[in-house]
């Protein structure tokens, strides 16, 4: 049976609860806060990851006098930089180190926020974020649920530096993402570039819901592109179609976007493939339409990601695909990601899902039943 | 005030200081701290005392009896340097601590001292023993001297040196018998040659400097991406490992090469892991300085700060259920003593009974973080009488005080089945990694203060320089050897390949489970397709 004559038999299930859930998320905003007075609409300014993180939070504390930033050596800048020059802007009650403990800093940024106070906390690398994972899934996803909407901490944001840098090992490398997705009441967003990074925190540290954002960390500097240098948010629970293609969906989220840029940029130019590449953005609550539809029109997808492929949030978008997709798909979905190994260190480049095994997984299903 | 000449007999007097309760002595350490004004000012005008004209946050901030290490020795160092034997001593984030010459490990039954608690040192950076007499406990006995220098002909060997320092510091002879680095081993020590064991800690501290500065610099030039260096904090690693059992098992944090040295680990073993090469025992898996090694009881780095501190003591209790004789040792930050771990690990230790030694590494600083921003108390000390554990303070830059805090702290642990935790008091003189600068959140001046301060590695050279075991020319040639097999070991390392590609997919489990052996076999199906591209 030809899977592409199926296709025109497609039936587009309802996609339950996800109008509620667009409403609460999708809502683009544009600002005039006090720390963005003097830019205008539209202007832009080439920056890097960590200057539009910076800037996103320079805004954050402008806007919002209860906002404090916190975590281990924030206070100098951090030692990826992004909170550089803020202590000495909004004085050291409002941007401070803490005593070395994630969950400390977890749980003062729930309690924090529990109150009325805007708790932007940060965990120098997403491989240290598990020490609290007990004050993020048992309290931060849990407060407002289980006392009844008495209580919430949606004004915390724990920021996290994650992903690959080419040498980091298993603990400067992790992408906890799938570990955090599993948390009912969690929003787990991840950026891909400069410009996204600033909106989507912005949207992240005012959201409602408590945020763990998920900074690709080795694009901090190596990253440059035109940034607005306004207030402006990005909706969260919605994915962007970096690129429209008509052959096969890619999906992908962070860092990672880098790699399958290139594999369709290899996949158009040696085999003439067009893709498209959907950028998810938010991890959790993800944007299910936006993937559905896109693979309506291709019949093909690919799902990549960083993290090891067992239980990786791959899973979850294959199998809500498979359950909307199934009369259009033309291919068996492909995973390309991590191995089921913890990260190496000398072995980074084979443990990668690198722009070539992408590639591999566009050519296979392109070429699936011929 | 005139230098007595009656040292012995002033020992009479200290001796008789020492014979009072620990309760009271840590009582009057504190108030010593706060020395009335008139003293300063008559100890200011005496011509054999000296304050010291830095005016940086991290000094001996005491007006102390200085000895110009160039007049006193007979050796050819062309510049004077002046040390003092201070009373009490600045570290950073301006704690005053008091200094003591006597060896006490603080038991839980015991009163906890009130205020600043003592730190035990026994030679000053002019490498001479101290003098009870400087001690901030009996400061009031105002009759103070210096330590009289060393005479006569060098000892031959660390019989003769433990004599003669017996003869030269009374106060100090019981220790001298028994501290394990003034014996000569039973056997050569396969990497020296020799049975001399005072003079390899010192040839190991020269070689692991050595280590880190060339290290450091081939990261810097992109061969290895890594590092960390421990500059400053070499005293801690060798005075603590040569008080051990070899089969004491080692937990360390990151910052601790010395132990490893010690027990045997080569700088071909270093390299190789620095390197990531065949010859990596941990299959380069992890980054640089990640070293661990089973045949040496010691274990394998861990990144996740404090994990190991309660891994420690459940080691502990297993020594303890076997009757085995031996303790674990855990070695851990400041900033590390924050984590939920290290408090977990500090009930479950006490509560349990088990013989784990704690060794807090107090150097100031968690990457830019000041101790000021870590913690408000007393340092990680003044905690080990709330969860009711023995515990010490020593300084951490004194090769003899460590060795003797953890030597009798080991026997402590073993004796009563208990804990005991170590402070050691030293300061980071590197940056925190190569991926730290750390002249963006301290002082220059600070450092190159506590460079001339705390230098372990300085004030151990002093010693020997006085007893004439050493001299610039000899050290400046240990320097050049220790340098030379550093530079071997590193460009052997370097030619050496990766470690086979299997060694991807072994060790997640101790068997490769099916759906990994079918990620092996996509990888390489595809890497053949793809040849030349990996
Ligand atoms: C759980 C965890 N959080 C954060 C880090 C990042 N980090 C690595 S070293 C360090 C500072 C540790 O300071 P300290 O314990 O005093 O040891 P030192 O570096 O001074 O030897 C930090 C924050 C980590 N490795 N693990
Ligand atoms: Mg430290």
């Amino acid at each position: 049976m030809m899977l592409s004559s199926l296709r025109i038999a497609e039936r587009r299930l309802p996609i339950l609860g996800q109008q509620v859930v667009r409403r609460a998320f999708h809502q683009t905003v544009q600002r005039n806060s006090a720390g963005a007075a003097a830019a205008t609409a539209d202007e832009t300014r080439e920056m890097n990851l960590f200057t539009a993180v910076n800037q996103a939070m320079d805004i954050a504390l402008a806007s919002d006098p209860t906002a404090i930033i916190f975590g281990e050596d924030v206070a100098f800048g951090g030692v990826f930089r992004c909170t550089q020059g803020l202590a000495e802007k909004y004085g050291k009650d409002r941007v401070f180190n803490t005593p070395l403990s994630e969950n400390g800093i977890a749980g003062f940024a729930i309690g924090h926020a529990s109150v009325g106070g805007t708790a932007i906390g940060e965990i120098q690398f997403a491989d240290y974020i598990f020490p609290a994972f007990d004050q993020i899934v048992n309290e931060m996803a849990k407060f407002r649920y289980r006392s009844g909407n008495q209580w919430n901490c949606g004004n915390v944001v724990l920021r996290a530096p994650c992903g690959a840098v080419g040498h980091g090992g298993h603990y400067h490398s992790q992408s906890p993402e799938a570990y955090l997705a599993h948390t009912p009441g969690l929003v787990v967003v991840m950026p891909r570039s400069p410009k996204t990074a600033k909106g989507l925190l912005l949207s992240s540290i005012r959201s409602p819901d408590p945020v763990v954002f998920l900074e690709p960390k080795a694009l901090y500097r190596t990253a440059v592109e035109p940034v607005p240098t306004g207030d402006y948010e990005l909706p969260l629970g919605q994915a962007e179609v970096m690129r429209s293609g008509s052959d096969v969906t890619i999906v992908g989220w962070g860092g990672h976007l880098k790699v399958l840029e290139e594999a369709c940029d290899m996949a158009h130019g040696l085999h003439g493939i067009s893709c498209e590449l959907i950028d998810l953005q938010t991890i959790l609550p993800w944007d299910v339409d936006t993937v559905v539809e896109s693979v309506q029109k291709t019949g093909k997808l690919v799902v990549s990601h960083e993290a090891p492929l067992t239980c990786g949030f791959g899973a979850e978008v294959v199998a809500t695909l498979q359950e909307h997709c199934f009369l259009s798909l033309e291919a068996p979905i492909q995973r390309i990601c991590g191995l089921d190994t913890p990260f190496p260190l000398v072995f980074e480049k084979y443990y990668i899902p690198n722009a070539l095994k992408n590639l591999d997984a566009i050519t296979n299903v392109m070429d699936y039943g011929r | 005030m005139k230098p007595s000449l009656q040292y012995p007999q002033r020992f009479g007097r200290i001796l008789l200081c020492q014979a009072r309760p620990r309760r009271a002595m840590a009582i009057r350490s504190f108030a010593s701290v706060m020395r009335p004004k008139a003293e300063e000012e008559h100890a200011a005008t005496s011509p054999m005392i000296r304050v010291p004209e830095e005016k940086s946050t991290i000094a001996a901030k005491t007006p102390t009896v200085s000895i110009d290490l160039h007049l006193a020795s007979n050796d050819n160092t062309t510049e004077a340097a002046v040390f003092e034997s201070p009373s009490e001593i600045q570290y950073a984030g301006n704690a005053t601590m008091p200094l003591t010459s006597v060896l006490h490990i603080v038991k839980p039954s015991e009163d906890a001292p009130r205020g600043v608690w003592p730190v035990f040192r026994l030679m000053d950076e002019n490498g001479r023993f101290r003098d009870p007499a400087f001690d901030a406990a009996v400061k009031d006995m105002k009759e103070v001297t210096t330590a009289p220098p060393s005479t006569g002909e060098a000892a031959k060997d660390l019989t003769g040196l433990r004599a003669k320092l017996q003869q030269q510091y009374p106060f100090h002879a019981k220790e001298f018998e028994a501290c394990t680095l003034l014996q000569e081993s039973k056997h050569p020590y396969p990497d020296t040659d020799s049975k001399n064991t005072l003079l390899r800690a010192h040839q190991q501290i020269v070689r692991l400097r050595e280590m880190d500065t060339i290290f450091q610099n081939a990261q810097r030039q992109g061969r290895i991406s890594f590092y960390m260096t421990c500059r400053g904090e070499e005293a801690i690693h060798f005075g603590s490992a040569s008080a051990l059992d070899p089969a004491d098992t080692i937990f360390a944090q990151y910052r601790e090469a010395g132990p490893l040295m010690w027990r045997g680990f080569t700088l071909e073993q270093f390299a190789n892991q620095c390197f990531s090469n065949d010859g990596d025992l941990g299959k380069g898996r992890q980054m640089p300085v990640h070293y661990g090694c089973r045949a040496l009881n010691y274990q394998t780095i861990s990144s996740p700060l404090g994990t190991q501190i309660p891994q420690a003591v459940g080691a502990a209790y297993h020594y303890k259920l076997q009757g085995k004789p031996n303790v674990t040792v855990c070695y851990f930050g400041d900033g590390a003593a924050s984590t939920t771990d290290f408090h977990s690990a500090f009930n479950f230790a006490a509560t349990l009974k088990t013989p784990v030694l704690f060794f807090c590494r107090n150097n100031g600083f968690a990457i830019s973080t000041p101790v000021a921003e870590q913690y408000a108390g007393d340092g990680i000390i003044a905690r080990a009488p709330g969860y009711g554990m023995a515990a010490i303070r020593v300084d951490g830059n004194d090769i003899f005080a460590v060795h003797a805090a953890v030597r009798e702290a080991r026997a402590y642990a073993l004796e009563h089945s208990a804990p005991v935790l170590i402070e050691a008091m030293t300061y980071r003189l590197g940056h925190h990694s190569t991926s730290d600068d750390s002249s963006s959140y301290r002082d220059k001046d600070e450092v190159s203060s506590c460079e001339h301060r705390f230098d372990p590695l300085g004030r151990f050279d002093n010693f020997l320089k006085e007893q004439g075991w050493m001299d610039d020319a000899a050290l400046s040639a240990l320097r050049d050897d220790e340098k030379r097999a550093v530079l071997k070991a590193m460009n052997d390392a370097e030619q050496r390949p990766p470690p086979p590609f299997k060694e991807l997919f072994s060790d997640v489990y101790k068997e490769i489970p099916p759906h990994l052996k079918r990620q092996q076999a996509q990888l390489e199906t595809h890497m053949k397709k793809y040849k030349g591209k990996y």
